[in-house]
């Protein structure tokens, strides 16, 4: 991974032990608030972060941020109206009132959610998975998930590949899927099939396991160091939800 | 037995539910040399390969390897690194994010420091002519340098003998010219599975047939 040469890269060179910790204070820091304005401005925050974490392609990661947003919609369609969120009414849309409170919420659970999406982004996007994963196993993150992780990282690409295989080969036997229980039932197919080769995948990949004397045990092979740049991020971390934080409470007490 | 033997299989019986059985009272020594494997598909070719492993059990008959009886996993346990076997799709052999996470993962679980390990990851990416490959990426490798990769992965244990099923599958003709001098240079003893005749009559010395669940020699 390299620079992009604009931002500073200081992330990408951060302890992944340190990312590790980091990822996991300031995502459910910021799923605690409860103010527009401390979520706006720690989704600047986020911001900041994801502009110092040396990302090659910053527009790519952006886009990403917006799969979010599929989510974003149902919290728009159902929050803002009286029926779920009960207060004082400031438009009607027909039967439907639009209330103060809910549109307060969905806009604060708007900003957590990206705030919360673009800071992972920026700290995972900044580091291989397997660095992220060596960090949380040297923080006692139990193996099991660490080799669940390991395997997943790796193989979700193999799942693709096998995927894209099968949809091609039945694209190129006329298959054009529609909304009739033919399109249904070949789908089902596709994706059984996928279960069932994966399946049979993991047990040659356990197999492959043993044969090279595997016991139960993965030895990640990093060595960390705690560097003087490690201090500067965390440092400004906290200062970042120091900020948030403070805004959130005088927010609260107005 | 001479201490030459490397594998003994006397009466293997295997069959699965509701077929006709695989493999029927079947007899196998291999001395120290390569041989080759052939037979029609489904014949039981990669059943017998994971028996010889421990991967899976015969429902009769002795596997001995390097003149030891081995009936349960304890035993294959210690002798499965001194076989290098390397698996049809390098898919399956290859686990690890990066190549040299790969090939450090025998050697680290039979409890080499990463120091070590590391020695053996450069010494294997030497031999194989693939010095700078260790930070690749296992999933963008192509398909020959895949296969070489897993053959590393089986290298990097040191085996006394190679398992190689369908070794030349989807190579194209210089994957395959590098992966038999490859072979070539190692000098090591084993079994080779494959279907493509021209590639085991430069390999091996001689020739097995599998059929009808008996081995014969062709």
């Amino acid at each position: 991974m390299t620079s992009n040469g604009l931002f500073p890269d200081w992330l990408l060179r951060t302890d992944p032990r340190l990312k590790v910790i980091l990822l996991v204070l300031w995502s459910f820091h910021l799923a605690f608030l409860s103010t527009v304005i401390a979520a706006a401005v720690g989704l600047s925050g986020s911001f900041l972060i994801y502009l110092i974490s040396g990302q090659r392609n910053c527009l790519k990661g952006l886009k990403s941020l917006l799969a979010i947003n599929s989510f974003l919609i149902f919290i728009w369609l159902l929050l803002p109206f009286s029926f779920s969120v009960p207060g004082t009414v400031i438009y009607s849309l027909g039967p439907l009132d639009v209330t103060r409170e809910g549109v307060n919420l969905s806009v604060i659970l708007s900003l957590k959610a990206l705030a919360i999406t673009l800071g992972a982004l920026a700290i995972t996007g900044s580091s291989g998975p397997y660095d992220l994963l060596a960090g949380a196993r040297k923080l006692g993150v139990p193996e099991k998930l660490t080799a669940l992780f390991l395997l997943m990282t790796r193989y979700i690409s193999v799942i693709g590949q096998q995927y894209h295989r099968l949809a091609q080969a039945m694209r190129v036997r006329g298959f054009r899927p529609g909304s009739d229980l033919h399109t249904l039932r070949s789908y089902a197919n596709l994706a059984g099939l996928l279960l069932v080769r994966g399946f049979d995948r993991a047990e040659r990949i356990y197999a492959a396991m043993l044969c090279r004397g595997y016991r139960g045990r993965f030895f990640i092979r990093a060595d960390f160091k705690f560097k003087c740049l490690d201090l500067g991020v965390a440092w400004l971390f906290v200062s970042l939800g120091l900020l948030v934080a403070g805004l959130d409470v005088i927010g609260n007490i107005n | 037995m001479s201490s030459e033997t490397l594998i003994k299989l006397s009466g293997i019986v295997y069959g699965y539910p509701g077929r006709p059985v695989v493999l029927d009272s079947l007899d196998f020594i291999l001395g120290q040399e390569l041989v080759g494997l052939i037979g029609p598909n489904g014949c039981g070719k990669t059943t017998l390969l994971e028996i010889i492993m421990g991967l899976i059990k015969p429902q009769a008959g002795t596997v001995e390897i390097m003149g030891r009886v081995c009936s349960e996993e304890k035993h294959f346990r210690p002798l499965r690194p001194q076989i290098g076997f390397v698996f049809q799709d390098a898919n399956d052999q290859l686990f690890c994010p990066t190549v040299a996470d790969d090939l450090a993962f025998g050697p680290l679980n039979m409890g080499a420091s990463r120091q070590e390990a590391d020695e053996v990851v450069r010494t294997v990416l030497t031999n194989l002519g693939l010095e700078d490959f260790g930070s690749r990426i296992t999933y963008d490798l192509s398909g020959g340098e895949k296969k070489l990769v897993a053959l590393g992965t089986a290298l990097a244990l040191n085996p006394k003998l190679l398992i190689l099923d369908e070794p030349t599958n989807f190579l194209d003709e210089k994957a395959v010219t590098r992966l038999e001098e490859i072979i070539r240079t190692l000098k090591l003893p084993g079994l080779v599975v494959s279907h493509d005749l021209n590639f085991l009559n430069k390999m091996v010395s001689h020739s097995f047939r599998l059929e009808n669940g008996r081995l014969t020699e062709v």
